[in-house]
């Protein structure tokens, strides 16, 4: 059951094979028994979650209820969930119980869904390997001596060692993408404001999306379905016609035409990485789909715009946790200032303050030019580089990552290091444009590899049904992790 | 040597929305501390705003009657500064792009005893949108300070004017028209107890013909009378401070009201660097030709524009017509009661500056409560025209509409107070009168024509105020010299 596609669990809820609360605490019990040693999870609360399950129950036995109804699925901690304990993986909101739902939690909760938890990320989303989080870090189920990847780390390692049916994620930089394909699973980052960011806790406002991680393809277009939609709490969310993201799963290939951008071929890529890749790209001609060389001259530049852009939002958005009305306050402290600086310097981890600190510097007087616009204009560049890409292709193509998982603590005294593992996902955020990543191989270590598919805007039932149908001819989504079966 | 003192203000208005300029919450003033601030005011984690039109449909009918530029597409930007009753420790303010361009407004000064009066254009610099702080409560918590995030994301719009004033009485005078202005085209109450409109004022002075001088910013002053205080005061310090040999350094002050003075807050040094940027969770504010003429529909004809055809059309005095359009409640009255006795504005004019106005005043009421409907009023200035009620006459039946109410036609039937314009009856009342008093007719006939008064208010009293005034003069005059 545990490997059960959501429409297969869908079915089994459906025509009573098994309940809400049966598969509920099936999840509850995995994750009672290998959550202490993945920590994927930050929060677990049996009597919620189960109490969601028997009204699902309740709503099936009815034969009412949608797709979801029932179906367990993990919460990113970055997402606000009443009455949930909500951290972003930081002490400063260690405390902070949420009064009110995010629009994706609302999403879900009407859909039936279970929430079964908050899953661990690295600590307001700035990571790329987990390590990040005050909750401690997270292990990739297929090799504990490796990260999961970040910042939705613990999401990917709930899907990947089978703690949850699905999970959420959220992604800045490629924080879905990445550890997605670290722990070899789907996941999709949507077009920037298909999904609300109302009650999402904001990284960099600009470039934060959510999305579903999950095992197949098809299961994210379940999710997405129950997550993108207009909602006006969210003034950058766009109204666009409804669409069922799973309409087009089952479209053939024939005429595809997949864009391969040189620049992420090039210095850098670890050689399996490099194989799995063109290895999917084979597939997909074997599929019927066509293949060109696309230029993305400026996507080299997307590294240093991101760390311009994003930490210069993330500086004013976490503003907020000062200590004052809600999260950590330092126990002591002599005035105003002395509070505001102990609480903060207390509250937040050094990869936060790190980001604080260059946000602030590159929009304090007389560096704004030089920094900030500069990127801004930069970011222009690069957003127009896929628009004139897209002339020529229907989706691009490439690596998620460099390599596989790195090892835990090889890049924590490298931010540099670090930050280059997100240098093929972070161009997709700076444009807005919707990205994904599903396994496609492993690599040398065994460790599973993702294959980056980036879509035009609004193009995700195109994407979803490029990746089904590749799914359908492979079994790379179907790999679990040996030890994590049981 | 003469010192010329240079002023510019900056007025925030709040507007008269309903909720929030980013949240759904309540404006309303007075409320318990903290009830009237939601999640996103309270800058809960995850909370997004949303822009509120209303804030936007004001800030246009500003730039409208301001003739300013309003841009077809403007900013909000974050101001990026750390204090307890801003919660999200960024303010959404609006800073190279903002909604309302440059405009003007004319003000009225008017005359005083040494000089003429004059009027003068002050220029506007832009007005921009912005949402208000939270206030701390610094008494009833001992060692603790208290926040009321009540106010916190009220829509305000701030109001830069150009340093175009050069007296503490021109900018109370311009500040004033604002006061007028935006109440007249209703976005926003003017209530300056609560806080409606609050002042800070940039003041600097120099020796006529040179250059700026340095300039302190006063801030937050919230009646006109601290306004004008203050600026006295510091335009006065800084005149002091140059003649002494010092200098005035660019700062920030504060104005103590019991005191009477102004201190420094901050220097220029310790200024913030508010590290200002487009916000992310806002999208640019789209304007466009369509939506600014429906709201031009909706602008009331402006004061100064009804100043001027009060004078032109109307023949009204400029003072009249400054009164007159003082409030749009006041003109408003003014055309209503016009339509009632057409032609007859200064009559209206009259009786609104004086009996109506005197009875507000006792009574410590606005215009806009006043118990007095233009019909009624028409209906007594009716009757002095068509000589039915005298003057006299006439405000007896005003204290009884403002104390009773009731119609002006039926009060003057059932008091009697239509004129006495039947000659015998007259006659007959006078010759009594000269009967009763032979003293003063011997008087009168002697030459004291001064007497003349006397019987004149005798005769009023006589007939309680209800004989045709010329033709009873013309009786009185006749019969005492007839017998001479």
């Amino acid at each position: 059951m545990i490997n059960f596609s959501l429409l297969q669990l869908g079915d089994a809820l459906r025509s009573k094979k098994i309940s809400s609360v049966e598969l509920t605490q099936l999840y509850l019990d995995r994750i009672a028994a290998l959550n202490p040693e993945l920590n994927a999870y930050i929060t677990v609360n049996e009597e919620m979650t189960l109490a969601q399950a028997r009204a699902a129950d309740a709503q099936l036995k009815q034969g009412e209820g949608g797709a979801l109804t029932g179906i367990p699925v993990a919460q990113k901690d970055i997402f606000c969930a009443a009455g949930w304990r909500t951290t972003c993986g930081s002490k400063m909101l260690s405390n902070f119980v949420s009064p009110y739902d995010a629009h994706v939690i609302e999403q879900f909760n009407r859909a039936g869904a279970v929430n079964l938890g908050k899953t661990n990320m690295d600590e307001f989303a700035m990571g790329s390997s987990n390590e990040t989080s005050y909750f401690g870090i997270v292990k990739n189920p297929w090799n504990h001596k490796t990260v999961p990847g970040g910042s939705s780390g613990g999401s990917a390692t709930a899907v990947a060692a089978r703690l949850c049916a699905a999970a959420t994620g959220t992604d800045t930089g490629g924080s879905i993408r990445q550890p997605a394909a670290l722990c070899g699973i789907s996941g999709l980052k949507p077009t920037y404001g298909v999904v609300s960011r109302y009650g999402m806790i904001a990284f960099a406002s600009s470039l934060d999306q959510a999305g579903p991680m999950a095992h197949s393809a098809e299961d994210l277009a379940l999710l997405l379905n129950v997550m993108a939609g207009f909602d006006e709490r969210d003034s950058t969310s766009i109204k666009c016609e409804t669409t069922d993201y799973a309409q087009d799963l089952s479209k053939p290939l024939s005429g595809l035409r997949i864009g391969l951008p040189k620049e992420f071929f090039a210095a850098g890529l670890g050689a399996d990485v490099a194989r799995a890749i063109e290895a999917s790209i084979a597939e997909y001609r074997k599929l019927g789909a066509t293949v060109v060389d696309v230029s993305l001259p400026n996507s080299r530049l997307s590294i240093p715009v991101y760390y311009v852009l994003a930490p210069a939002e993330a500086s004013s958005n976490l503003s907020r946790f000062d200590g004052v009305r809600y999260g950590y306050r330092a126990p002591e402290y002599t005035n105003l200032a002395d509070m505001y600086e102990k609480s903060r310097a207390q509250g937040f981890g050094e990869e936060v303050k790190r980001r604080i600190m260059i946000g602030t510097y590159v929009l304090s007087h007389g560096y704004y030019d030089a920094y900030y616009l500069q990127a801004q204009k930069i970011r222009r560049l690069i957003a127009q580089d896929f628009s004139d890409a897209f002339k020529q292709c229907d989706v691009i193509m490439g690596p998620t990552t460099p390599t596989t998982a790195f090892n835990l603590g090889e890049k924590g005294d490298d931010p540099v290091q670090m930050y280059l593992s997100d240098i093929y996902t972070i161009a997709v955020n700076l444009a807005g444009l919707p990205g994904m990543s599903i396994p496609a191989g492993l690599g040398d270590s065994g460790m599973p590899i993702g294959l980056q598919i980036i879509g035009n805007y609004f193009d995700e039932a195109r994407m979803l049904n490029v990746a089904h149908q590749y799914q359908q001819v492979t079994d790379w989504h179907t790999r679990m992790p040996q030890h994590v079966k049981a | 040597m003469k010192w010329e003192i240079v002023i510019g203000l900056e007025v925030h208005a709040q507007l008269s929305t309903s909720s929030k300029i980013f949240s759904g919450a309540s404006t309303a003033f007075g409320a318990e501390a903290n009830t009237q601030a939601c999640a996103v005011d309270l800058a809960l984690p995850g909370v997004l705003p949303v822009l509120n039109r209303g804030a936007v449909e004001r800030a246009i009918k500003f730039g409208l009657a301001v003739g300013a530029h309003i841009a077809p597409r403007s900013v909000f930007s974050r101001k990026n500064y750390f204090y307890p009753d801003l919660p999200k420790g960024y303010q959404i303010s609006q800073f190279d792009l903002p909604i309302i361009g440059q405009g003007a407004l004319t003000i009225c000064v008017p005359e005083t005893t040494t000089e003429k009066a004059y009027e003068k254009l002050v220029r506007l610099t832009r007005a921009h949108l912005e949402e208000d702080a939270g206030k701390s409560l610094h008494e009833d918590f001992r060692g603790m300070t208290g926040i009321d995030l009540n106010r916190a994301g009220t829509p305000l719009l701030e109001i830069v004017s150009e340093p175009d004033m050069r007296s503490a009485t021109e900018a109370v005078i311009y500040a004033k028209m604002l006061h007028t202005l935006v109440r007249w085209i209703g976005i926003c109450d003017g209530n300056m107890q609560e806080g409606s409109l609050r002042f800070d004022a940039n003041v600097s002075v120099r020796r006529p013909g040179a250059e700026l001088g340095a300039r302190r910013e006063i801030k937050n002053l919230n009646s006109f009378r601290f306004l004008q205080q203050a600026i006295e005061y510091e335009a006065q310090w800084q005149i002091d401070t140059l003649e002494a040999g010092g200098k005035v350094q660019q700062a920030t002050v504060l104005f103590d009201s019991d005191k009477c003075e102004t201190r420094a807050m901050r220097s220029k040094e310790d200024a913030h660097d508010y590290r200002y940027f487009p916000d992310p969770d806002l999208l640019p504010v789209a304007i466009d030709a369509d939506w600014i003429e429906r709201v031009r529909k909706t602008l009331p004809e402006l004061p100064l524009a009804k100043r001027a055809r009060y004078v032109a059309d109307l023949d009204l005095s400029a003072y009249d017509a400054d009164t007159l359009t003082s409030s749009r409640e006041m003109a408003d009255l003014f055309e209503a009661t016009l339509s009632e006795v057409p032609g007859e504005a200064k009559l209206c004019a009259n009786w609104l500056m004086g009996d109506v106005s005197a009875s507000l005043n006792r009574e410590d009421r606005d215009v806009a409560h006043c118990p007095i409907s233009p019909q009624q009023l028409g209906g007594v200035l009716k009757r002095i025209v068509d000589g039915t009620i005298s003057n006299f006459a006439a405000k007896e039946v005003f204290k009884t509409l403002w104390s009773e109410g009731g119609d002006p036609d039926v009060i003057i039937e059932e008091k009697g107070l239509k004129q006495i314009s039947d000659v015998g009856t007259l006659e007959a009342m006078i010759d009594k009168i000269i009967a009763d008093n032979a003293a003063q007719v011997a008087e009168y006939r002697s030459g004291k024509e001064k007497v003349f008064g006397f019987f004149v208010g005798l005769a009023m009293k006589a007939s309680k105020g209800s004989a045709n005034p010329a033709q009873m003069q013309e009786i009185l005059k006749r019969k005492l010299s007839n017998q001479k």
